[in-house]
């Protein structure tokens, strides 16, 4: 049997956020960010967002105003897990830059909830925990 | 299940912030079998004992917490990054947000990484961390724990969880906890007294080994 996952609580950030190069995975790449909301729209201030693509990793915590960023290379899609005091275990979903690359087992008019939108020099990705427009999240 | 609900009423912050539509299946592919290398070039020698971070010594009981990393099938995971975090001896966070009445230890602030050996072995030396209030509930009490978060070798194996210590009499009003349904697989977030590695006159020992999901297998 495996030891079970905790939620990350609200202090994280004096250990996991503190690397220098946290949230630059790539310093040549492009800035991918966006708000984490909950399921009455509000700001999640204390959640942590980590990237994956298969070489590089990522990780931000979010501001006081819920938003976090990172700077990664695009990639067919990037992996992401969202931890936050409130969540029990993290919660996964995908970063898509092209629709048409979604998985077909994602119902068709959720897939735009895994699509990276351009947005200036970057790309916003916003993660809608609960409620309307939830993000479409894995079960890994 | 193993892991708890993502929506546990017992624990009031899971009531927005929990998904409410099904969680699809994740395809398996590179990015789920591998992941992050990190912390090889960038651990110090001292950043896996919390008690030599500043000028002073911290306040509290200094103990030794160490163990084992391995997936469950009892094969080690060596070289990989742990990371903890803590309250101090009197259950206060360094950190902004936390304010209650408890107060800062100057000589600690509560964070340590290490890197597993080859054998799957790590250990840190820290100061037993205090119980706090946290307005959860009524009279709302976290039982003494330490974070911990690992990466493993895959991307499914990422875990953060909580070591907590042996007979706390905090653990039947804490939600967090007994969020873990199954009795067996909460016993496994519980280290154990290690008399064996206590060292005399300097330090108590607690084991706590951590078994990681078992590496997957691609999608044929």
């Amino acid at each position: 049997m495996r030891t079970p996952s905790q939620t990350v609580g609200p202090y994280f950030s004096i250990c996991l956020t503190q690397w220098a190069n946290g949230p630059v995975a790539d310093a040549g790449g492009v800035k991918i960010g966006g708000f984490v909301l909950d399921g009455v729209g509000d700001p999640v201030p204390d959640a942590m967002i980590e990237t994956w693509d298969g070489e590089r990793f990522a990780r931000a915590g979010t501001n006081d105003e819920g938003r976090w960023e990172v700077t990664t290379r695009t990639a067919p899609h990037i992996n992401v897990s969202v931890f936050a005091r409130g969540l029990l275990n993290r919660v996964v979903t995908r970063i898509y830059f092209d629709a048409g690359a979604v998985p077909d087992t994602v119902p068709e008019e959720r897939r735009d909830t895994l699509v990276a939108q351009p947005d200036g020099d970057g790309y916003r990705f916003d993660i809608i925990l609960q409620g309307e427009g939830e993000t479409v999240f894995f079960q890994v | 299940m193993i892991d708890p609900p993502l929506d546990y009423p017992g624990y009031k912050s899971t009531a927005l912030r929990h998904p409410k539509r099904p969680l699809i299946e994740l395809p398996r592919g590179l990015t789920e079998l591998s992941a992050p290398v990190l912390g090889e070039d960038r651990i110090g020698a001292l950043d896996n004992d919390l008690t030599r971070q500043h000028d002073g010594e911290p306040q509290g009981q200094r103990i030794i917490v160490h163990g084992r990393v391995i997936e469950e099938d009892g094969r080690p995971v060596p070289n990989t990054l742990v990371e903890v975090w803590q309250a101090n001896a009197g259950g206060r966070y360094f950190h902004r947000v936390d304010n209650w009445p408890s107060p800062l230890d100057p000589n600690f602030t509560g964070l340590g990484r290490t890197l597993t050996d080859d054998t799957g072995y790590f250990r840190f030396i820290t100061i037993k961390p205090g119980a706090y209030p946290w307005g959860n509930h009524p009279n709302a009490w976290r039982p003494a724990h330490i974070h911990f978060s690992l990466f493993g070798r895959a991307f499914t194996q990422r875990l953060v969880t909580q070591m907590y210590f042996p007979d706390d009499p905090l653990f039947f009003q804490d939600p967090i906890f007994n969020s873990v349904r199954d009795e067996r697989a909460r016993k496994l977030m519980i280290s154990a007294f290690d008399y064996e590695s206590t060292e005399d006159s300097w330090a108590l020992a607690f084991k706590w080994d951590i078994v990681l999901r078992q590496t997957p297998m691609e999608d044929a």
